[in-house]
């Protein structure tokens, strides 16, 4: 099983967990398992037509899954995936 | 009795070789290493383009940096050609070296004949002083200092992150410290901000800011723009920067900032914070990634929670501003790694510092093109982002 590492705000959506396990052997499938799981983050990751979000950063390890094979990139179970959505916040 | 010291040094320039300014001149450039012995008051009013400096007073210890070679053409020099020629008897007696002229005359007789005298530019007793432990790192020194001292750095917010990158770059003698913030100072910003303080509470940022700059370094030129940076003063207020240090707290202006910095073709360094989380970048224009090719459109709201406010470690911004200072030095400087084409993240609870690898969009509506083909009515633009982020609250 391969880890998920989840950005702050979408935590509220896996009832707070930071990191979590999920099966499937590519990032596609861990992430649809993800949404199935947690089907609150299904919005937030996937549009209506089954793509990931251009909002949402996706990272194999330390790599953009967009320069990998998108969605049908391989995960092995040692990998981590990387969610990252854009972030502000300076706090004034 | 022992003979005077001005029939020593008549005895040493007997059997020493001279060489008159005219020769000096006509080798320079071409191999012989021109070095000048006086000491550092004097080398700073003036000194033979190209020569070095090493003191008469640190001769034995230093000559072996300016001139490891002791079978090497040195010539050396100083006011009058008194002190120069007690140094070439050392390095011809004491030190081994078997080339060694001085020049008669000294710097005094180069002068009255015309010849050209590089100024080099010093620093103040004070300034040696305060920069001291900056002087003594090889990757700064005197030449990285006077970069900091002419560097032109602004700041967008005073605020969390702000504050400490604002500290920082002033002790390291940053010049020009440009702050852009439109907001005064309130309780509640005391728990992070700390370049202000309670008695400021009410105050504009930009003035608690340049108080606390000045009476920490009077080095530093603090130029106070307490306005909200939009698309009708972007380009004027960056103009004219090095480096812009980002702390916005807000998509639209991020995106703003991002074209702006583009097409002016100056580097962001870039920070973001939540929680007890941080991320880190640096955005050079045309060297790596524009924050477009990161993320190409701003989240929805329930994604982009900086619409609204936060809980904030306030110790957080503290940690991501300083990572930015850093950044910051290290490009004035040209040393090191900067976190081009990287997005570094910063874990406070798991205290673990990560990164992933940020590419060149060779699609990016920004900088997959030249700046000047940038329009103005294109900075910046999203579908109406002001009332879709007031929707978030």
């Amino acid at each position: 099983m391969a880890t998920i590492k989840i950005p702050p705000v979408l935590r509220p959506s896996v009832g707070g967990e930071r990191e979590i396990s999920a099966d499937g052997a590519s990032v596609g499938e861990i992430l649809r398992s993800l949404a199935v799981e947690h089907p609150d983050t299904k919005t937030q990751l996937f549009g209506s037509d089954g793509a990931l979000n251009r909002y949402v950063n996706v990272y194999l390890n330390d790599e953009d899954v967009r320069v990998l094979d998108g969605l049908e990139t391989t995960v092995g179970a040692a990998d981590t995936l990387v969610i990252l959505p854009a972030m502000a916040g300076g706090t004034r | 009795m022992s003979p005077s010291g001005a029939e020593v040094l008549r005895q040493i320039k007997s059997r020493i070789p001279e060489v008159d300014p005219a020769d000096v001149r006509d080798q320079l450039g071409n191999g012989a290493v021109v070095i000048d012995v006086r000491e550092a008051e004097e080398w700073s009013t003036g000194h033979i383009p190209g020569a070095k400096h090493v003191p008469k007073s640190f001769l034995e210890s230093r000559i072996e940096g300016s001139a490891p070679d002791r079978d090497e053409h040195v010539i050396l020099y100083c006011q009058s050609g008194n002190r120069s020629a007690w140094a070439a008897r050392t390095l011809l007696d004491d030190l081994g070296y078997s080339n060694v002229e001085s020049m008669t005359g000294g710097i005094t007789l180069w002068k009255d004949r015309g010849y050209d005298v590089e100024q080099p530019r010093t620093l103040t007793a004070e300034q040696r002083d305060r920069y001291s432990r900056h002087l003594l790192l090889a990757e700064v020194g005197i030449e990285g200092q006077q970069k900091l001292l002419d560097a032109k750095v602004l700041l967008l917010g005073a605020g969390g992150l702000g504050s400490p990158t604002a500290l920082y770059l002033a002790a390291a003698g940053v010049g020009t410290l440009g702050i852009v913030d439109d907001d005064t100072v309130d309780l509640s910003n005391l728990q992070r901000q700390v370049i202000h303080n309670s008695q400021r509470v009410g105050v504009l940022k930009v003035d608690s800011a340049e108080e606390t700059i000045t009476a920490l370094n009077p080095d530093v030129q603090v130029n106070k723009y307490p306005v909200r940076l939009g698309p009708d003063n972007i380009m004027e207020i960056l103009r004219g920067y090095d480096i812009v240090v980002d702390g916005l707290d807000n998509f639209p202006s991020r995106y703003l900032l991002n074209d702006a910095s583009v097409r002016l073709q100056i580097p962001v360094v870039s920070a973001a914070i939540l929680g007890f989380e941080g991320q880190l970048s640096v955005f050079k224009p045309y060297d790596g990634p524009c924050y477009r090719c990161l993320f190409p459109t701003p989240p929805p709201p329930e994604l982009a929670p900086s619409c609204g406010a936060n809980g904030v470690l306030g110790v957080l911004p503290g940690t991501m501003g300083l990572l930015q200072a850093t950044e910051v030095i290290k490009l004035i400087l040209g040393e090191g790694d900067p976190a081009i084409g990287r997005l570094l993240m910063y874990d406070a609870l798991a205290a673990t510092l990560s990164e992933v690898k940020i590419r060149r969009d060779p699609s990016c509506p920004i900088c997959s093109r030249h700046p000047e083909a940038i329009a103005d009515e294109e900075m910046g633009v999203f579908p109406d982002y002001e009332s879709f982020c007031a929707g978030a609250h």
